[in-house]
């Protein structure tokens, strides 16, 4: 495996926000020319707005549409009663078998699975005028009884298909260790709420072919699923999505609203706008699982773990078995002999989750992690130190050596730049004008997977670089870090390369999701523009200079274009080492010891990814993962009222996230060294761990101000007043 | 949300011409209001603009200063006099909504604004305020937010603003116009308890408006304090509040106001509480004192029961802050 050249793999440099190249996409996007999905003026356009249910588990009784379809502009309203049917979708054809589990089939049956499932599509000239038509429909419902809270139901819970449960060693072997934690942990639901609201345009082109804008992760998933779904030739659906504002993992599969809007499209043979409210939001395009954990860890007096029991029961739908893998990072987060873990799920009346950024380990961190950092005060040992005695050289799952890991720099560097020498270790023993301080620490970890990518490269007569590939650019700077690797692999300047992106006409790429992009379409980018080179080469013949003028070469050899198409894959090196990307996050919260208010006061995020590869969208990405751990620790809560089956806090005012004035300065480091076993680029996905372990690091910072143990997020101040001067 | 017709007030009269009819209601700012449009909880047929008329003064008058009913938020808590002289005014001020709401936001619509219990908001819900009759969906729900005082079976809702738990405390007096003349109301009485009808916010009759609120001057302006404890540190709504504002000479108190917001269906003035501390010394023990009596009568739910801490500790560190304790 060829390795790129030294100049960009040097590490010495930590790299800073004013390193490397600015987002190319960035003045597009803040002078509002980038155009996301629902901003495409498509000729003839008209609207559609959904009618959910508001029941939360029941039958369709009836459903009155006169009123709505006499209401000025209207020209559709669809339900199940009248709904042209998906000929895709998998339903169970013998009434003695058990229901085929899958995505909400909208407008198929009377069927209601829960509170906000869409019953009607209403189709008008405007947007205003379907939003009232809307609001005319008269949807009557015979209810049955529903189940929405997790709590009170765990003993329900079952078993996940796959991979549920693990076993190392002696199970509970954490009970006969001298030093014991062991402890309950709940995490609320939280959803994703990316600014952009999911929005789509659907538009038939012919009876067997259809263009959508579409708000997506992945156009080539989007585009094969709308296929399967309406029996059309995948070649046939064309996806667009070049801009997304934001979506954490919403936007990895095509939803009931997105169907909607198809087949609303289909019926008034007019191209249809979709564009969900934020209240659907939370109900329509999934969201983190409510997770209840229980943690057993064991350790010897000197800090050596004995063993780690981690059991877990996720908040799923009753039509999906939606299951992250909460109790995953407890097998090879440490070098522990003895671990065993239970990942279970229990079927609600409530929409179905689904992956949120750190799906499964950011929520397993938090109880981990937690854990940990408990066992550490029982010892009296300094976290760091206790990390480090159980140290994992080689992964302890798999035995294999690690691609790369340098966690112990990630240690240092992040104790030094939140200045972990000043923590106490007696918890609540320090203030500073009248407020308690702490300091906290928690480690993430992901897998880092490199999925098969194409890019097309194309060396126009000009000498602009063009790259094709079928990536979407949720915001994290994609474009951005393949026209780096581009340029220096080229030699030309990043402004002489154009990066498209996010539509189905491109060549192959992954969905946006679980931190492989740059690993995996950066390496393809890699890989064609070395194979550009070397037609270039070729052309010129042995003995060409490091940087060839591209565009002189093409003319005197009169040509117009030259082009290649690379594939980009994994190789043996996947069987042979285990791959992950780890973060350490570090803390320092201020704690009002009357009313219970935490204020951080400094956050330092170090990401062990291998080579960064754009320090300044990166170190973006580290920013957001951080505020988002902030507000995971400390307010973002979905709350139900388990009465109606209902979201109480269905919008921006009150389900809070993170505001500026609660963000505090966050300094992002990187270890900066390559991953030379991964791939030919030595980066690897950093997206998950900015955010995996900073719940924990808050957690346990708030400990140390205060000694008060907060195990069940969010950590808001009514539950730190109990424990406040005033008792 | 249901269509309506729009009519801009050329003058106070012609106002109160249009609100005297059923259906109409009055739009300043419009931050509230729109949103229970869209929300389906109020469906006027008729909204009266009276962002024109001349209501947004704010003049010092002989004994104190004039707030018009269309003065912005956001102006009014930059304002110079009332910075100076009334600055528990601009801190409660600012403690609510966000920038670009209180850019928008008059003091007359402030004080209108209605409770933000998800009850109220969700119309599937019962809601003994939206709708009479139906129920109280947070009694026996998802309470957290809600009142400790002044509650009964019908509604526990609290009224959201800061600005009027300021006002509460300054002693302000609201004026209020309608067809027979101008009528002049203490703020504490202008808001009202839920008793037997949560539906009715305040004394205000359907046919009245809000022309403005008069602040008698005071010696509070040295130690004054606006405390908000809250889920985040900005754009939320209070958990606890309390606005403080003391007269010391030589160590004593002579003088205190002490309201809070997010304990009740009004700003609650804790009149008790400003006479015990008349007279004593600056001490946190006489502070956590008057707290105990203001927590007198509290009542709690399943999820507020934390209020019953957090409101006295709130108190006592308002204190401590106005009084130059912290």
């Amino acid at each position: 495996m060829s390795t790129i050249n030294k100049s960009m793999t040097d590490n010495k440099k930590q790299p800073s926000s004013s390193d490397g190249p600015s987002r190319v996409d960035g003045r597009l996007k803040v002078t509002g020319a980038a155009k996301y999905s629902a901003e495409f003026a498509v000729k003839g356009l008209v609207y559609g707005v959904l009618v959910g249910s508001t029941i939360t588990k029941g039958k369709i009784k009836s459903i009155d549409i006169k009123k709505a379809e006499h209401a000025p502009g209207v020209l559709a309203v669809i339900t199940h009663f009248n709904s042209p049917k998906v000929p895709g979708y998998q339903v169970a054809t013998d009434p003695g078998k058990p229901a085929v589990k899958g995505p909400v089939k909208v407008f198929n049956d009377d069927q209601i699975l829960y509170n906000g499932q869409p019953v009607a599509l209403v189709i008008a000239d405007t947007f205003e005028r379907a939003l009232f038509a809307a609001s005319l429909v008269n949807a009557q419902y015979i209810a049955e009884k529903h189940i929405t809270n997790l709590k009170d139901n765990l003993g329900k819970a079952v078993a996940t298909h796959d991979d549920t449960e693990y076993k190392r060693g002696i199970v509970d072997a954490y009970k006969s260790a001298p030093i014991i934690v062991e402890q309950e942990y709940m995490l609320p639901s939280e959803v994703h709420n990316p600014m952009e609201l999911h929005a789509l345009i659907a538009r038939w082109d012919a009876a067997d072919k259809i263009t959508v804008w579409d708000k997506t992760q992945g156009v080539k998933d989007t585009q094969s699923n709308i296929a399967k779904l309406f029996h059309i030739p995948v070649e046939n659906v064309q996806v667009h999505s070049k801009f997304v504002g934001g979506a954490f993992g919403s936007a990895l599969q095509v939803w009931p609203h997105e169907v909607a809007a198809i087949i609303g499209a289909k019926v008034v043979k007019r191209p249809v706008k979709l564009v969900l409210g934020r209240a659907d939001m939370f109900t329509s395009v999934g969201y983190r699982p409510l997770t209840w954990q229980k943690i057993g860890i064991g350790a010897t007096a000197e800090g050596r773990l004995v063993g780690i029991t981690h059991h877990a029961v996720g908040q799923t739908s009753t039509y999906e078995d939606f299951a992250e893998g909460p109790t995953d990072i407890s097998r090879s987060l440490y070098a522990c002999p003895n671990v065993n873990s239970s990942n279970k799920i229990l079927g609600l009346d409530v929409g179905s989750p689904t992956w949120m950024r750190g799906p499964g380990d950011a929520t397993g961190a938090f109880a981990l992690e937690s854990a940990l950092d408990e066992l550490s005060y029982k010892l009296n040992i300094d976290p760091i130190e206790l990390r480090l005695k159980n140290y994992a050289e080689t992964d302890p799952e798999s035995g294999k050596p690690f691609s790369g890991k340098n966690l112990k720099d990630a240690y240092k560097l992040g104790a030094e730049g939140i200045g972990w020498k000043n923590r106490k270790q007696e918890a609540g023993s320090v203030t500073r004008d009248g407020w308690l301080l702490g300091y906290g620490m928690s480690g993430g970890v992901f897998g880092a997977d490199r999925e098969p990518a194409t890019v097309k490269a194309t060396m126009l007569a000009d000498g602009t670089l063009v790259l094709q590939t079928a990536v979407s650019d949720i915001g994290p700077g994609t474009g951005t870090a393949m026209v780096a690797i581009a340029s220096e692999t080229m030699g030309i300047p990043a402004h002489q390369i154009r990066f498209d992106l996010g539509d189905s006409l491109y060549p192959n790429a992954p969905q946006q999701g679980g931190s492989t992009i740059t690993s995996s379409v950066g390496s393809a980018v890699y890989m064609a523009c070395r194979d550009l080179k070397e037609k270039f080469q070729q052309l010129i013949g042995n003995g060409g200079e490091d940087k060839p003028n591209y565009a002189k070469i093409l003319k005197q050899h009169n040509l117009t274009q030259l082009q290649v198409v690379t594939d980009s894959k994994a190789g043996a090196e996947v069987d042979k080492y285990a791959m992950y990307s780890w973060s350490v996050h570090f803390v320092s919260v201020l704690v009002n010891p009357a009313t219970g208010v935490v204020k951080l006061n400094k956050v330092v995020c170090v990401a062990d990814s291998g080579r960064i590869i754009s320090p300044k969208t990166a170190r973006s990405q580290v920013i957001g993962g951080a505020v988002m751990g902030i507000g995971m620790a400390l307010m973002e809560e979905a709350i139900f009222d388990d009465r109606y089956g209902r979201l109480i806090n269905n919008n921006l005012a009150d389900y809070h996230v993170p505001v500026s004035a609660d963000i505090p300065q966050i300094e992002a480091i990187f270890v900066n060294k390559p991953d030379i076993n991964i791939n030919p680029i030595g980066a690897k996905g950093m997206g998950e761990i900015a955010l995996i372990g900073m719940a924990a690091a808050v957690a346990n910072a708030v400990y140390n101000a205060t000694g008060k143990r907060i195990r069940n997020l969010p950590i808001t101040p009514d539950k730190l007043v109990d424990w406040t001067a005033l008792t | 949300m249901k269509q309506f017709q729009y009519l801009r007030a050329a003058t106070q009269q012609s106002t109160l011409d249009a609100i005297s009819k059923p259906g109409t209601k009055i739009i300043a700012g419009g931050t509230n209001l729109i949103d229970l449009m869209k929300r389906g909880v109020t469906a006027p047929d008729k909204l009266v603009d009276i962002t024109h008329l001349p209501l947004k003064n704010i003049t010092p008058t002989k004994s104190g200063l004039h707030i018009g009913a269309l003065a912005l938020n956001s102006t009014v808590s930059e304002n110079g006099i009332v910075v100076q002289k009334f600055p528990l005014l601009s801190m409660a001020l600012k403690a609510g909504a966000s920038p670009q709401l209180r850019n928008m936001a008059t003091v007359g619509g402030n004080m209108m604004q209605r409770t933000r219990c998800s009850y109220f908001y969700d119309t599937t819900m019962p809601c003994n305020k939206r709708e009479p009759g139906t129920g109280c969906g947070a009694m026996g729900g998802l309470n957290r937010m809600h009142a400790i005082f002044g509650t009964r079976d019908k509604c526990i809702a609290v009224h959201p603003s800061d600005m009027c738990v300021g006002l509460a405390a300054l002693d302000a007096t609201v004026i209020i116009a309608g067809k027979k003349g101008e009528r002049r109301i203490p703020f504490t009485e202008f808001h009202r308890l839920p008793g037997e009808h949560p539906d009715v916010d305040n004394t205000l009759a359907k046919d009245e408006m809000i022309i403005g609120v008069d602040i008698p001057d005071n010696n509070f302006a040295k130690n004054s304090y606006y405390l908000k404890v809250r889920d985040r540190q900005s754009y939320a709504f209070a958990l606890v509040s309390v606005a403080a504002g003391l007269d010391i000479s030589n160590g004593t108190i002579r003088q205190a106001r002490l309201a809070m917001g997010g304990v009740a269906h009004k700003p609650w003035r804790l009149f008790e509480a400003e006479k015990f501390l008349v007279g004593k010394a600056v001490s946190e023990d006489s502070f956590k004192q008057a707290a105990q009596i203001a927590m007198q009568g509290a009542k709690a739910y399943e999820y507020n029961a934390f209020k019953l801490k957090l409101a006295p500790a709130t108190i006592t560190e308002a204190l401590k802050h106005a009084s130059g304790l912290v």
